[in-house]
């Protein structure tokens, strides 16, 4: 048996593989519910209903699905100009910190706060994202190992900012920053529920991000650049100009997730306020085949377990841990199925 | 004399495209086969079915009477059957001996036996006269020198036949005949080879018997003396194709001009003190064996390498530093050795590609967005002019043709009516009819008062196109020759670095 290369990839296979990565995956997450001593498909029945079966519970699905939609793109970008952007859980973090600490004491009318604190999330990120970048452009040091450190490093320092400058004094001891004031709070998109106006934001990133990618210079480059560096390289197109480019820009879009869910969500910034949505990103992406609108389907693939597992914990006992299971197998099975996608096994 | 070697009604499929069809061929004792085709005949896939890379759709493989398994290499090795790549699988960082022993030796065995396989390797290089030092380490080694080892490879692992794939590919023609010399050695030994080539003459000059594919099928088996180059070219391409001729013409003013330019690399010497200049209308051919500093030479002037010492002149102007953005803004083209890892950006489209390199002009695009109209209109202009075919604005550029994308990119350089154009082996690997029409793009260009730098491994194909000849050796150019006092025993020796130093002003 041995790999052979397709000659072309149908674009149907593109689409199913996903979907058959997903099914791979909850197969193979069925053994482990198994021997919980559970029945696998009623365990699912309970998580499809705890994320898809009510009014309230869809839209605490689509709250979830909002950063993922946007760390999802962030490395969808990143990945496509083979700049491998594993730091979506700092940029997150520093988003979310900067919007709190600014928005707590800005003097400006509610939506265009709004819209300045986006700003300064999505800047907050990318500027993270530039050291790691110029890192590897000026010195070649493997982005992969400095975006993920920096994780942990953002990650302590907000620790240290809400135990000491931001601390919430109003939180009982509780560590939290400071909030974000309420003029800033976005907007309920349904009434009386947490999902807000940010997954229309999060919506209209992925086609901006869609529109770059395929319709502008910078795009192509960046496609470019990432399929074939030294074809990209004696056409001209300056590649450590286009890798900042596309660092940041990946790196505002995770900043962006950060701003969104604290104006959106917590108002204020904790160390646990992120159930890992930077990583989740990878997964999403990768899930997306790295496509813009991919990325929001996969959002809510990957949002759904998450939500439907705490419903299924709850009501069979299997740990809500299982849907960090699912999601890192989807993971693998995608790779998988991405290798069948290009090429095809032979006898 | 008795077939060591039959390969029965071979057939191998890749999906819709027939590699091979019912391809049947036998080698005897002591003899050396030539296997003739055109890149994409089929040649190579025939080999590897018969050392097991592939296995075959139909058909079967017999050494010395046994049918092989299929899909065995170590069958084959076991067998007798030794291969020697046209890329060479040595591991650079180890030597002689090591590389010789990899892969021989059982891989539990705790320690290896390096006195018993020194004493071997060492019988072998002296029975079949391919001297070497085992302790030398392969990355030091000259290709020629690569390729002893690679043959030795083979005989070390008890080889009886012996097959190679494009074995001249990498080497001068002295280095080249000098091999010939020791393979019909090794047939009196009682070896016998088979070997892959697209080159008439070697095939006359070498060969017993010629086995001619053509489009995966066997068109025709030949005694090499009864049979002439002219029959072969036509048995292997199908009909006749001619190259076009250089017209004389008289030449322009000189457009680029090296002046004593060095190019350093990580602190190696790539380009050495080199002077040259093109003029319009001219074509100026650099000649040489591969690695001799043509990849440099086109790093430069693809913007990709600056010089360190001496100044580069396009049309007056400074372009040492330019990059290769500002040589095309300032009216360079170039055609890069490599098509597929610097021509194409091979899952991008063929619009796309097209484009590529002027992405940013306001011709195509506008406040940063692509105009896509005008790029796509741009592409199927190309595909027509330069006759592009089984190709759409939309098609990735991957599916095409070695000939067809080479084509495109000659026509995304040539679209723009370039000052200078830079063609760095711009027929690598094609085949007959598209090397014809790349000839005749080039002399159209020249017609047209391009200056048109040729960097060409084909000594026969910088003949036939250029008006002067400069040899590159080690990094150094020689004193350009004319085209007309060149001879085949001048620019041998030129590429040897034999130039007399007199004319080294």
């Amino acid at each position: 048996m041995r790999l052979e290369r397709r000659e072309t990839v149908p674009l149907a296979l593109v689409a199913t593989a996903p979907l058959v990565a997903i099914l791979a995956a909850l197969v193979l997450a069925a053994g482990l519910i198994g021997a919980a001593g559970v029945n696998p498909l009623s365990a699912y029945g309970e998580m499809l209903r705890g994320a898809l079966g009510s009014r309230l519970s869809i839209t605490e699905m689509l709250t979830r699905a909002t950063p993922l939609i946007l760390t999802g793109l962030a490395a969808a970008v990143a990945f496509r100009a083979r700049l491998w952007n594993i730091g979506g859980e700092g940029q997150f973090y520093v988003g979310a910190l900067t919007t709190a600490w600014i928005g707590h004491s800005l003097g400006l009318p509610g939506p265009l706060g709004i819209a300045v604190l986006m700003v300064c999330g999505m800047a907050a990120g990318a500027l993270l994202h530039a050291g790691p970048a110029f890192l590897r452009l000026r010195f070649g040091v493997d982005e992969v190992v400095t975006t993920l450190l920096l994780n942990f490093i953002v990650i302590l320092f907000v620790g240290l900012m809400i135990e000491g400058p931001l601390r919430d004094p109003l939180a009982f001891g509780w560590p939290q920053s400071v909030p974000v004031d309420g003029d800033y709070r976005l907007p309920d998109l349904v009434p009386r529920t947490r999902l807000h106006i940010g997954l229309m934001f999060a919506i209209a990133a992925a086609g901006v991000v869609w529109l770059v990618l395929t319709r502008t210079v910078f795009g192509v480059e960046t496609r470019a650049a990432g399929l074939n560096a030294r074809a990209a390289a004696f056409a001209g197109i300056s590649l450590s100009r286009t890798i900042m480019g596309v660092a940041l820009v990946s790196g505002a879009l995770a900043g962006l997730a950060g701003a969104v869910e604290v104006m959106g969500v917590t108002g204020g910034v904790t160390t646990t306020m992120s159930p890992g949505f930077g990583y989740a990103g990878i997964v999403v992406a990768m899930l997306a085949a790295l496509h813009p609108a991919g990325v929001v389907a996969a959002a809510i693939f990957v949002a759904t377990v998450f939500v439907g597992a705490d419903a299924m914990s709850r009501a069979t006992g299997v740990p809500s841990f299982i849907s960090d299971v699912i999601v890192a197998l989807s993971l693998l099975t995608m790779l998988v199925a991405l290798l069948f996608t290009t090429y095809r096994l032979r006898r | 004399m008795t077939a060591v070697l039959e390969l029965s009604n071979i057939t191998k499929r890749f999906g819709a495209l027939t590699a091979n069809e019912d391809v049947s061929l036998s080698l005897a004792q002591g003899e050396i086969l030539a296997l003739l085709g055109e890149n994409g005949a089929g040649k190579t896939t025939l080999m590897n079915i018969l050392f097991g890379h592939y296995n075959a759709d139909e058909g079967e493989v017999r050494v010395f009477g046994e049918t092989l398994p299929p899909g065995k290499p170590r069958a084959a090795i076991a067998a007798g059957v030794g291969m020697v790549h046209q890329h060479f699988t040595l591991a650079g960082n180890l030597t002689v001996l090591e590389n010789v022993m990899l892969g021989s030796e059982p891989l539990g065995r705790m320690r290896s036996d390096r006195a018993s396989a020194r004493r071997k390797l060492m019988a072998i290089s002296e029975r079949f006269g391919l001297p070497v030092d085992p302790d030398s380490k392969v990355s030091r080694l000259s290709v020629g020198e690569r390729q002893r080892i690679e043959i030795l490879k083979a005989l070390y692992r008890d080889a009886r036949i012996l097959i190679l794939d494009e074995p001249t590919a990498v080497l001068a023609r002295p280095e080249a005949e000098r091999l010939f010399e020791t393979l019909r050695g090794m047939t009196k030994d009682g070896l016998s080879l088979i070997f892959i080539s697209h080159k008439l003459h070697e095939v006359m000059a070498a060969s017993d018997r010629v086995a001619v594919l053509r489009g995966g099928k066997m068109v025709a088996e030949r005694k090499t003396a009864e049979t002439s180059p002219a029959e072969l070219a036509e048995l292997m391409v199908g009909r006749s194709v001619e190259r076009p001729v250089r017209e004389d013409q008289s030449i322009g003013a000189p457009v680029l001009l090296a002046d004593h330019v060095t190019v350093m690399d990580d602190g190696d010497t790539k380009l050495d003190d080199v002077s040259f200049t093109v003029h319009a209308g001219e074509i100026l051919g650099i000649v040489g064996v591969s690695g001799n500093g043509q990849g440099a030479l086109g790093a430069l002037l693809s913007g990709l390498m600056h010089p360190s010492a001496g100044t580069l002149t396009l049309d007056g102007i400074d372009a040492g530093q330019l990059g290769p953005r500002g040589l095309i803004e300032a009216g360079a083209a170039r055609v890069p050795e490599d098509r597929h890892a610097e021509g194409a950006v091979g899952e991008m489209t063929v619009w796309e590609n097209a484009v590529l390199e002027r992405l940013r002009s306001t011709e195509f695009s506008k406040s940063g967005f692509v105009r896509r109209a005008a790029a796509r209109a741009h592409a199927a202009d190309l595909i027509k002019r330069f006759d592009v075919r089984g190709a759409s604005p939309d098609t990735r550029i991957r599916l095409l043709s070695g000939g067809n994308m080479q084509k495109l990119i000659l026509g995304r350089c040539l679209a723009t009516g370039p000052r200078f154009l830079l063609a760095n082996q711009p027929t690598r690997g094609l085949d007959e009819g598209a090397i014809a029409a790349v000839h005749a793009e080039l002399l159209a260009a020249r017609a047209e008062g391009a200056a048109i730098l040729l960097i060409s491994e084909e000594l026969e194909e910088a003949v036939q196109l250029s008006d002067r000849i400069q040899a590159i050796v080690k990094g150094r150019l020689s004193q350009p020759v004319m085209a007309g006092e060149a001879d085949s025993r001048k620019l041998g020796l030129m590429m040897a670095g034999v130039w007399e130093d007199s004319d080294a002003a």
